[in-house]
């Protein structure tokens, strides 16, 4: 059974001024010219008739023409909001739309949640419906497997995506499994949701990157907001899926700031979001360092190169479609990352640009991820093992000599 | 000194006995006391508080060294404020204090009564009226104990002929597993662990479909994707198998969460071994289900052994009924030979927690009289003859069969025709299934998710390709 999505054009943002990107209008493909200015960025969405599924039908087709020179005041105006109030919003619009979507995890009750996320929503629906768990992450998340299969649609919380290192037993052996070994009797619609990565200084427990463990388990969906825009959109998306999976939220993100529509919107779970369109090289990251690379994007633009920005959005499965047109389009690739070297998103996304467009790469990719040492918990220590923008701006340049 | 003070405090309580009645009638009314304190016994507190004499006497044998520190120091704080509390509002309600220094024991004396109500030569130890067990329900409950045998020794026997490639036997448990079954609702989920094949034909599975799964070919519910004994069927609300040991506990707490938010009139049921409880699910999954009042019940096969793990290796406590206790669950022991025990056990249990909301534990006490599984030899680890008295004295068919032929509701021709009956299904089953032909390739990239993704349709195509290319290097039966 296909999952709906509902795309409403493609939806403008007025980018606050603590999140400063540059960005060109699409269509304006001069490699020199380069305005400063914050402007509503359009987000694209991929056209193709090869989309997964039944998927393509519904997806609008490339939206360069149709909205790029609209301003933003053609739709509504839009409310601004921090990242995890996005995605309340988004959790209690499905809450709304659908009862049997309920959520689960530590201190998600009456606390709100450890980040905010939940805040009020236990005073709106009741304590069975936003359930505190003890502290038994495996159990709970077994719990929200059963309540799955049931009929519910549970959204399981960890309160540190490393927390959820507990529950990989019942992730990979019952999540991501019981759905085909039980010959699709059994469905199991979870959403596992949780802040991860490099925060400040929380120690190296709670500065795990999970994306590297789980990317191997068959039959989840994984997938990295980035924005208040694309974190209401996913986590929406994310429900409405009937696959389990995973949404990864970042520790540092959660008080971006950002106006997004009124209007209802999902987005699509396998798409990779165009940040900055360039000629010149193409930059894959997620996440936190959506916004290191925009800040050497910056200092790139300045020196005269025209970086392409792409944040692919979902890690499991790759959109290697719009990657694959970037790639065709530029011939280098840029990897920033904040997993560790080894085994890391970045390192699966290596191998796969190498098998599929390997005639398109003039060079050989580059990688940009952490060490592979468990985070430290000295400000300075930790800042050397995440990726920044100056280490960016000296690999672009040397992928482009 | 010591006597001033006493006396002070002594008057200071029976000052605030007189005046504080509430606290009065809260302490009578506490009955779990662990202190033997004379004090502490009801209908002598109000002897006590009249007589000074008493009371001092009492509290020379409360008031050790310790307790003398706590008085001074209240007692200096202000003389009309209330001497050292008996009892606290701790988070989670209140406790009362003792001075005796006593650790609780690791067991207790006698172990956990085990009900039954038949004994081995199939007598009933309690009055026949008050079982409701009609003719119907009794010789259907025996049929299928014995299907199930049956089918375990013909499937065990195929396994062994190469036939299929793996199995594993409920030899021993066909009370636990029919009875069960029975006393349920089509409308509970069952959870199980992978040796309650008999809860599922209880429901209405059939041989052929028992042996569609195990031979894995298109027929097969799970389209062949995993091992032989891992069924499963949403029609008759069985969650399909999974290899992974307690797993299920969790999931059924879960999906009781969900019935218990739709308020249907059902409950869950989990099976798992005495192995199965010492996992870490086990008890996080009671914890929860007790904290959430969800209607779960779990059923413990305490078999003995696990793999060749023997209980006493597997825990220290006595068995798996006493854990129920502390996780707050109502818990039961029962013969898990004893097919009428059973029987009426789980009724009362899926009565209760629906009807109070509340989980329950049992544990059936039993022996594992076959093989962990057709992988095992289990006479490398227990001697023969203790398997060989289970198999014979204990045996849960037998029993029932007494019983049932004491009632007149079976024979030796009975008998006989239904073995003879079920064992030509079965072959006919076997045969059948044998000669259906393997799931298809597709199958194999299918319900990974809802529809396939492209990484996995771009699979499937480089896989027939190789398969064309070296068609003769893979098997000609899997069809494409």
């Amino acid at each position: 059974m296909a999952s709906i999505f509902q795309v409403i054009g493609a939806a403008t943002a007025a980018v606050s001024s603590s999140t400063s990107f540059d960005t060109k209008k699409f269509q304006l493909c001069s490699r020199r010219s380069v305005s400063e200015r914050k402007s509503s960025f359009v987000v694209v969405k991929a056209s193709g008739s090869n989309r997964i599924g039944s998927r393509a039908d519904q997806l609008v087709t490339n939206a360069v023409a149709t909205k790029a020179d609209t301003p933003p005041a053609a739709s509504k105006p839009g409310h601004e909001l921090l990242l995890f109030e996005a995605l309340r919003e988004g959790l209690e619009e499905e809450m709304e739309r659908d009862a049997r979507v309920c959520v689960m995890g530590e201190d998600v009750g009456h606390y709100g949640g450890s980040y905010k996320v939940t805040k009020g929503l236990a005073d709106k629906y009741g304590d069975l419906r936003v359930l505190d768990t003890p502290i038994a992450e495996n159990s709970f998340t077994g719990m929200g497997i059963g309540a799955a299969m049931t009929g519910l649609r549970p959204i399981i919380e960890g309160m540190n995506m490393g927390f959820l290192l507990l529950a990989f037993n019942q992730i990979s052996n019952n999540c991501g499994m019981l759905h085909y070994t039980s010959g699709g009797q059994f469905k199991i619609p979870v959403v596992i949701r949780g802040p991860g990565g490099v925060g400040r200084q929380l120690g190296a427990e709670h500065s795990q990157r999970l994306e590297s463990y789980f990317q191997s388990i068959p039959g989840i969906q994984m997938v990295a907001c980035s924005t208040p825009y694309n974190a209401k959109g996913l986590m929406k998306a994310a429900i409405r899926s009937d696959n389990p999976v995973i949404l990864f939220e970042h520790v540092l993100l959660y008080n971006l700031k950002e106006r997004i529509p009124d209007e209802e919107y999902v987005l699509n779970l396998e798409e990779a979001e165009m940040v900055r369109p360039g000629e010149h090289v193409t930059i894959l990251t997620y996440s936190r360092m959506r916004y290191h690379v925009m800040q050497a994007a910056k200092t790139l633009v300045n020196k005269g190169y025209d970086p392409e920005v792409i944040d692919i959005r979902s890690l499991k499965p790759f959109d290697l479609y719009t990657i694959g047109n970037s790639i065709k389009k530029t011939h280098l690739v840029l990897i920033v990352e904040e997993c560790m070297r080894t085994g890391g998103i970045g390192a699966s996304l290596t191998a796969a640009i190498n098998e599929n467009f390997n005639d398109y790469l003039d060079a050989p990719i580059v990688c940009l991820s952490s060490q592979d040492v468990p985070t430290p918990y000295a400000g300075t220590l930790e800042e050397w093992t995440v990726v920044q923008p100056p280490q960016i701006v000296a690999a672009v340049e040397q992928l482009c000599r | 000194m010591a006597s001033s003070y006493l006396s002070k405090s002594k008057h200071m309580i029976m000052q605030s006995l007189k005046s504080k009645k509430v606290l009065m009638s809260i302490i009578m009314r506490h009955t779990s006391f662990v202190t033997n304190s004379q004090f502490c016994r009801p209908f002598h507190i109000q002897n006590y508080a009249d007589s000074s004499v008493a009371l001092s006497r009492s509290f020379g044998s409360i008031y050790c060294e310790r307790r003398l520190h706590t008085a001074t120091s209240v007692s200096n704080k202000s003389s009309t404020e209330a001497p050292s509390r008996q009892e606290l509002d701790f988070p989670g309600g209140k406790v009362k204090f003792t001075p005796k220094l006593i650790f609780t024991s690791s067991s207790n004396n006698e172990r956990t009564r085990c009900y039954r109500v038949l004994d081995e030569d199939g007598q009933l130890l309690i009055d026949s009226d008050s079982l409701n067990i009609t003719k119907e329900l009794a010789v259907n409950m025996y049929t299928n104990m014995v299907t199930l045998q049956v089918m375990d020794t013909i499937f065990y026997e195929a396994q062994r002929q190469g036939r299929i490639s793996f199995y594993l036997t409920t030899i021993g448990e066909e009370a636990i597993n029919i009875a069960s079954a029975a006393a349920l609702n089509i409308n509970d989920f069952i959870f199980p662990q992978y040796r309650e094949p008999g809860v599922l034909l209880w429901r209405g599975f059939s041989l052929q479909e028992f042996a569609n799964q195990v031979f894995g070919n298109k027929y097969d519910y799970g389209k062949g994707r995993q091992m032989p004994i891992h069924y499963g069927s949403k029609k008759l609300n069985y969650i399909t198998v999974a290899s992974t040991v307690a797993t299920q506990i969790p999931h059924a707490v879960g999906a009781a969460y969900s019935m218990k938010m739709d308020k249907q009139y059902s409950c869950t049921v989990t099976y798992f071994g005495d192995g199965g409880s010492s996992t870490g699910d086990f008890h996080a999954a009671l914890n929860f289900a007790a904290v959430m009042e969800a209607p779960v019940i779990f059923f413990c096969r305490n078999n003995g052994w696990a793999i060749s793990t023997p209980i006493n290796d597997q825990l220290r406590s006595d068995g798996i009924v006493v854990r129920g206790k502390a996780y707050g669950v109502p818990s039961i022991r029962v013969d898990g030979n004893d097919a009428l025990a059973v029987y009426s056990a789980v009724n009362d249990a899926r009565k209760m927690a629906i009807e109070q909301q509340t989980p329950v534990l049992i544990e059936a006490l039993t022996y594992r009289a076959g093989h962990h599984s057709t992988s095992d030899d289990s006479t490398k680890y227990r001697p023969v003859d203790e398997i060989e008295w289970w198999r014979a004295d204990q045996n849960p068919v037998t029993r029932f069969r007494k019983w049932i032929e004491t009632k007149g509701w079976w024979s030796d021709e009975t008998e006989s025709e239904h073995r003879s009956n079920i064992r030509k299904q079965l072959s006919q089953a076997i045969q059948a299934a044998e000669r259906v032909e393997k799931p298809p390739v597709a199958d194999m990239f299918n319900d990974v998710y809802d529809v396939p993704p492209k990484n996995l349709s771009e699979q499937e195509a480089l896989l027939r390709k190789t398969i064309k290319k070296h068609i003769h290097e893979y098997q000609s039966d899997v069809p494409m």
